[in-house]
């Protein structure tokens, strides 16, 4: 089996009396697309500023390629191949969607013509050629979010931590981003997006979650309650209770019966 | 590049104009608006580009100017030397206070805070202690020469100062073309995408701390060659904070012309009061209060942002 | 080393000035805790508290005490004027507009006076001026000790405005829930004008307490600002309690400092204590880290 990309043991933290993330562990192999999953207020994002260097767990540890990086701060992780994305979208809004995209690159690419060109190539790529002229703060949700996915991608990370990347975006622009996540993992032709980034991505979208995930990590108030593909987790009752309720969920086995 | 062109061609103006016209009230204007110039564009390159505003950028200035008098009296050397001293000095008391605030995420007010309480710690201590001269300042002697920094016309000044304000236009234009200026720009829009990406908020805002310091300290250098006198309250106090920071909000921060633009334009304000009101205390620094006032409400984007808005409509932009 | 006496003088000369100090920082604060702003204009205005103190005893003969009801409704109306028709106008609800505004406001009022009144430092006498009052085995002036009682009066009876009236609920409400405070009905910008007015004058208040004993200048507020800002840092923004007891333990450090250090230094360590809390602790002693 092939060692995890990311493997977080045991790390909590607690903010004041509120226990935000509970001894979770967790794994992420590298080239797979797994999502993390769970309600509203299950410590999900917060998971993520742990793992990105955002926040300092109290206790337990993550590694990357086997290195530990619990603690180290985020710019350091990018530089290692970890990127993350914001779920409220963060872009540099007095700059053009080429800027935003270059500042990415940058991360690889000291010279400034050949990052510009780098962010003209992954606009493209991802759908945002027509708008590389225009200030980021002009463009909407669903442009920000690409924009967000774009400027990661510059930085040419071996692991992406996408954080509700489909958050208020309608079906169409759904649909439209489903396949360009499926390509950072998987390559596609079309696009030219060579594929080989693994994916660890927060969602609310189940239909994304069923069509994209291969391994599924569910958050419940702080813990991991299970883990395995869309099509198990979806059938375990913890989750089912999670989600809409202990009652609910009993209503709906009983009916199942 | 286009930026390059643009600067050869406004030193080429300024240039000309300085060798045309024989007016000593002009020439002084000139030098006097280059002057100012060139403390905004200092000031802009933090707090434009850098989006850390801060309210005591005397404090590089000061270092600057005693340097260039303390170096030159007490340790004889000469003056072009001194003002490597004196940026040298400018550019360690920058590294000191960027390190220190910047470390522990000072920002917004806080950072403006502290950048005033340390400039007047540098006042207090320059009252204080003997080899300052104390409150009463120091005074460097008349003795005009070329290696003396000391010029018979108001012309070599003016090239000095001129040469000071190329060299900051070149650096606002590295800033605005470099991998530098993109990440002290992402820092400044958002700090933790920045972060995401793989940049160092620290190491990026303490390079663009020490780069506007240098120049600051350089006007502080120049001020005292061409006042021949520096004292605590010029050197640390308010007056060279408020222009810089004025100058460059008013003109237009986090752009290239916007800082010389409106120190030029507050220059001409202050000369113009002082025609119609004569040489009042505290006049100077009422204008500039009150334009600031202005500005902030009606045009924050300032004089530049105008013009910006202005050629959007032009080419048919929408806003 | 000092004997006891010159010791107890010095801490009561502290303990005076610092209820003052703790005056000033109050209003500081309460600008602080409800509009979220850094006031700089407010050792400005204290300034020109004090000039109108001065200008009441010069021209028209009211004492200092007795100019309370002129000055403070003042302070509060100059207040409200610059916060509704300036700082919430010019602010454009952006942070970094609303420091740049007050910075404006600060450098007008400053160089006014010094247009209007020039450098000179003035001071006023009254009958009681040079009065002083044995406690213990130390002298302390009778308008220090005046400027003592009513500065904590004056602080009591702002707790209490804050606490039992009508007013004191509202600029709670909007203090702690801006857009829950304006769907109750509340006028934000009202109450943020009045807020604003009443920190001012609290500097009114401390205007009257002060002259007396001190004097008036330009730059005098200049000089109130980074004991004021420290006060407010130290005791934690927008905390009261962190206000009183900073100001007094402010005025103490001055005093005690001063007579140790000399008066340069004493003045640099108020500095290094500002910049000290600014970079380690700046949710100060009492607040709560945001």
């Amino acid at each position: 089996m092939a060692e995890p990309l990311l493997s977080v043991s045991g790390v909590s933290i607690a903010f004041g009396g509120l226990r935000a993330v509970q001894d979770v562990s967790l794994q992420v192999k590298p080239g797979t697309l797994t999502a993390l999953i769970g309600p509203n207020g299950a410590g999900k994002t917060t998971l993520f500023a742990l793992m990105s260097g955002f926040l300092k767990p109290d206790s337990g540890m993550v590694r990357f390629e086997g290195h530990d990086i619990t603690g180290k701060p985020p710019h350091l992780n990018a530089r290692a191949g970890m990127t993350r994305t914001f779920q409220i979208v963060q872009p540099f809004a007095a700059q053009t969607v080429r800027e935003n995209i270059a500042v990415g690159a940058h991360l690889r690419e000291p010279r400034r013509a050949a990052a510009l060109y780098a962010a003209e190539h992954i606009a493209q790529r991802v759908g945002l050629a027509a708008l590389l002229d225009k200030p980021a703060g002009d463009l909407t949700v669903a442009g920000r979010k690409r924009l967000e996915l774009a400027r990661a991608l510059a930085t040419q990370p071996k692991l992406l931590l996408l954080d509700e990347v489909l958050a208020g975006l309608n079906p169409q622009e759904i649909a439209e981003m489903i396949p360009v996540v499926r390509a950072i993992v998987h390559g596609d032709a079309a696009s030219g997006l060579p594929g080989g980034v693994t994916v660890l991505m927060i969602e609310h979208v189940m239909q994304a979650v069923m069509n994209l995930a291969e391994h599924v990590w569910v958050l419940a108030q702080g813990q991991l309650i299970a883990g395995g593909t869309p099509a198990e987790v979806t059938n375990e009752n913890r989750v089912i209770e999670a989600y809409l309720g202990h009652g609910t969920a009993a209503r709906l086995r009983g009916a199942a019966r | 590049m286009r930026d390059l062109a643009a600067i050869a061609a406004f030193a080429a103006v300024v240039g000309g104009l300085t060798l045309g016209l024989d007016s000593g009230v002009w020439l002084t204007f000139i030098m006097m608006a280059l002057y100012a110039s060139l403390l905004a564009q200092s000031w802009n390159m933090l707090g434009g580009y850098g989006g850390q505003f801060s309210f005591g950028h005397a404090l590089f200035f000061g270092t600057g100017a005693y340097a260039q008098a303390m170096v030159q009296l007490s340790l004889g050397w000469n003056a072009w030397l001194a003002l490597a001293a004196a940026v040298a000095a400018a550019v360690c008391v920058a590294a000191f206070v960027g390190a220190l605030t910047f470390r522990y995420g000072l920002k917004g007010s806080y950072f403006a805070l502290a950048t005033l309480a340390f400039a007047e710690v540098f006042r207090i201590l320059a009252v204080s202690v003997d080899f300052t001269g104390g409150g009463v300042g120091l005074m460097l002697p008349l003795r005009e020469s070329f290696a003396n920094m000391q010029f018979a016309s108001r012309r070599g000044y003016i090239a000095l100062v001129l040469g000071f304000v190329v060299a900051a236009m070149g650096v606002t234009s590295w800033l605005r073309h470099s991998r530098f200026g993109a990440r002290l720009q992402a820092v400044r829009d958002n700090e933790d995408a920045a972060r995401a990406v793989g940049i160092d908020p620290w190491s990026v805002k303490l390079g663009a701390i020490v780069l506007s310091a240098a120049f600051m300290g350089a006007g502080g250098a120049f001020y005292v060659q061409v006042f021949q006198y520096i004292d605590p309250g010029l050197a640390f106090g308010p007056v060279s904070s408020v222009e810089a920071l004025v100058a460059a909000i008013v003109g237009g921060m986090g752009t290239l012309w916007g800082p010389v633009l409106g120190a030029a334009v507050l220059h001409l304000l202050a000369e113009l009061t002082r025609n119609l009101f004569g040489q009042l205390p505290g006049l100077n620094m009422i204008v500039y209060g009150s334009v600031l006032v202005l500005i902030v409400m009606f045009v924050p984007r300032g004089l530049s942002g105008v013009g910006r808005s202005v050629r959007d409509v032009i080419r048919g932009r929408r806003g | 080393m000092y004997d006891f006496g010159i010791l107890f003088s010095s801490l009561l000369n502290g303990v005076t000035t610092g209820a003052v100090y703790a005056l000033i920082a109050l209003g500081l604060t309460l600008i602080y805790g409800v509009l979220h702003i850094i006031n700089f204009a407010h050792g400005a205005a204290l300034m020109v508290a004090l000039y109108a103190v001065y200008l009441l005893k010069t021209n028209l003969g009211i004492d200092p005490y007795l100019a309370l009801p002129i000055v403070v409704p003042g302070m509060f109306c100059l207040g409200y004027a610059l916060q509704r028709g300036i700082i919430n106008r010019a602010g454009h609800g952006k942070d970094e507009n609303i420091l740049l505004v007050t910075l404006g406001i600060s450098i007008v009022l400053e160089n006014l006076a010094l247009l209007v009144f020039k450098s000179d430092t003035r001071t006023i006498e009254t009958a009681y001026t040079l009065t002083t009052v044995a406690i213990g085995p130390a002298m302390i002036a009778l308008p220090k000790l005046v400027a003592f009682a009513g500065a904590l009066v004056a602080s009591m009876l702002l707790l209490a405005i804050l606490t039992r009236t009508d007013l004191g609920r509202a600029i709670r409400a909007v203090a702690k829930e801006k857009h829950g405070a304006k769907l109750m009905g509340i006028d934000v910008d009202h109450v943020y004008a009045m807020c604003f007015g009443v920190g001012l004058a609290c500097l009114g208040a401390a205007a009257c307490f002060l002259l007396p004993a001190y004097y008036v200048n330009p730059q005098v507020g200049a000089g109130f600002v980074p004991v004021a800002f420290t006060i407010v840092v130290l005791g934690g923004m927008g905390s009261f309690g962190g206000a009183l007891v900073g100001g007094l333990l402010i005025g103490v450090v001055e005093s005690m400092g001063g007579l140790f250090l000399g008066e340069s230094l004493g003045q640099i360590g108020i500095f290094a204590v500002f910049i000290a809390v600014l970079l380690f602790r700046p949710q100060g002693l009492f607040g709560v880290k945001a």
